[in-house]
């Protein structure tokens, strides 16, 4: 079970001035249960490549397959492919609408045709799973909300879905360092104790090397990386190319090792503050003796 | 999607027609379009479809572009066509039911058309060889003058040039909210008048908000950067005749001086 994209290409406007390749003959597979971050520099077509994947756009060559349903075509197993995936786009927060928290989360829910009593208990669920209190939120305007809290009650709205797969465009845009960090939790929460798949757009590198198990490089609508965190972060030259930085702690580790200090590091030691500590601190102690070593040789 | 549509349907080039000032293209535009209302008969109406013709090819647009403009209007075409051709006096070719199809209605049908498909093709040479901005631009200097019989041209420039500026923006986030909105289950496609009327309120408070927002910003970007009106602005790209533009002034002046004298003489005779 995954979300296949073969060969898809797309452009925009064809057949004008204005016509722009956005996607350029790119295939990929995101498998069930998987974490997966896609990062490039802007007009890279990420956000192009994720509305592929819940039929939002249709592609100009190649094809789409959600658990093995080809997205394009006619019928109930088209549409009931596309409900597998929830999109949250960048800056949800603009797509609020209703007079209430709990009746704009109970939009997508109502949608779908479930009765008062489930979409009651998906709004209840999903605001508790975004972090936003059902009792003291549900009566309150969305209007009147803190952006970070708007933010969460739109993905919430998506999550009351409970789709399998979940596609985030760029989340943490516009949030501040301590919304973004909660908002990340918060997916992590999503992906590990409801199973959901998740796929999101992202600049910030930090954030995928903490979260993401698999990271896809975009650049000029085509892709040039898809690789575990640690794997890609060792493909300096694409990843700058590509116009993106490395996270600050794989940068700070390659300098130590450049100013000669021998790390020994396990791949997952470059994706987490601890990880680097103690590698580093493992690298320090055996120094002194390394040196004794090598006096006790010459002498 | 929605947001191919492009606005003002300016299409980019350089052609003659683009480098020409855009205040000499509006005012030779309007005494074209004057002219084909005074003019009669085969051939002025010859002369200024071939031009029309050559100003086309001479823009470099597609003659696919050209002819999508006059698409919307093909019924009004045909109606004005078949009210001619059965309601003109004179040798009647065949009869449906009460109406008399003659031949001087069909004629006269014919010319009118025409008429109305050459106003539509040479006007939109002008949106589409000028840019919105341009035209605006032009627009304001033109209207100057009326300025002292209490015209605010300034005022009314600086507002079409915003909403048009803002037009794409707009269309870009509805195609966003659409989306989105989409992705929560709305199906715009289907379902009876109520449904769709009532699918367009997720749609249409989203967008709302965020254009009173973006008008927020904009007036308090305008006002930082000191926007006080059109008292003593200058501006970044002066416009400016050139020798394209006194080319196409002379020979305006020559064809349609020899159109309409054509028309006149012709009608005497």
């Amino acid at each position: 079970m995954s979300i296949e994209i073969k060969n898809v290409s797309y452009t925009y406007m064809p057949g004008t001035p204005f016509e722009s390749k956005a996607l350029d003959d790119v295939s990929l597979t995101v498998e069930e249960g998987s974490f997966v971050a896609i990062a490039g520099h802007t007009g890279s077509g990420k956000s192009t490549m994720l509305q592929h994947m819940n039929g939002l756009l249709q592609p100009t060559s190649g094809e789409i397959v959600i658990d093995g349903q080809a997205l394009f075509g006619k019928g109930k197993e088209v549409k009931s492919a596309r409900d597998k995936v929830g999109m949250v786009f960048q800056y949800p927060e603009h797509q609020l609408f209703e007079e209430t928290v709990e009746a704009d989360i109970a939009f997508g829910p109502k949608n779908r045709g479930l009765s008062e009593k489930e979409v009651a208990a998906r709004v209840k669920m999903a605001m508790e799973f975004v972090g936003v209190d059902y009792e003291a939120y549900r009566q309150k305007s969305p209007f009147g909300l803190s952006g970070g809290e708007m933010r969460r009650v739109a993905i919430a709205g998506v999550v009351a879905l409970s789709p399998k797969y979940l596609v985030l465009d760029e989340p943490t845009a516009g949030l501040n360092p301590q919304g973004r960090d909660e908002l990340l939790e918060k997916i992590r929460e999503l992906h590990e104790k409801r199973h959901m798949t998740i796929v999101f757009v992202s600049h910030d590198m930090d954030a995928i090397a903490r979260y993401a198990e698999r990271i896809i490089v975009l650049s000029g609508g085509r892709l040039v990386l898809d690789a575990a965190p640690y794997e890609a972060y060792s493909n300096k030259e694409t990843i700058e190319s590509a116009g993106l930085l490395l996270p600050r702690l794989t940068t700070l580790l390659r300098t130590v090792e450049a100013h000669g200090l021998k790390l020994n590091l396990k791949p997952k030691d470059m994706l987490t503050v601890e990880g680097a500590v103690r590698a580093i601190m493992a690298a320090k102690r055996p120094a002194p003796k390394a040196k004794n070593n090598q006096r006790g040789g010459k002498g | 999607m929605i947001s191919d549509i492009t606005i003002g349907q300016f299409f980019p080039g350089q052609s003659v027609l683009h480098r020409m000032d855009p205040r000499v293209k509006i005012v030779l535009m309007f005494f074209f379009l004057v002219s084909l209302f005074l003019i009669d008969g085969p051939v002025p109406y010859g002369a200024l479809t071939l031009l029309t013709i050559i100003l086309g090819a001479l823009s470099g647009i597609p003659a696919k572009i050209i002819i999508r403009s006059v698409k919307p209007l093909w019924w009004i075409l045909l109606f004005t066509f078949l009210i001619h051709f059965a309601s003109m006096p004179g040798r009647v070719v065949a009869q449906v039911w009460i109406f008399q199809f003659t031949e001087e209605g069909f004629w006269r049908g014919f010319f009118i058309s025409l008429r109305l498909v050459l106003l539509i093709v040479l006007s939109s040479y002008l949106t589409l060889t000028t840019s919105p901005l341009m035209l605006t631009d032009a627009l304001e200097r033109l209207l100057k003058p009326l300025k002292c019989i209490g015209v605010p041209a300034h005022e009314l420039a600086m507002m079409m040039t915003i909403a048009l500026r803002f037009v794409p923006t707009l269309l870009q986030e509805t195609d966003k909210i659409m989306k989105a909105q989409q992705s929560r289950g709305v199906d715009f496609s289907s379902g009876n008048m109520l449904t769709q009327l009532r699918n367009i309120i997720p749609i249409l408070i989203p967008l709302f908000i965020s254009a009173f927002r973006r008008a927020d910003e904009l007036a308090m970007a305008m006002e930082a950067r000191c926007y006080h009106g059109g008292e003593g602005r200058t501006r970044m790209k002066a416009l400016a005749v050139s020798g394209v533009d006194y080319g196409a002034v002379a020979l305006s002046v020559i064809f349609l001086g020899a159109v309409m004298g054509a028309s006149f003489f012709l009608k005497q005779s």
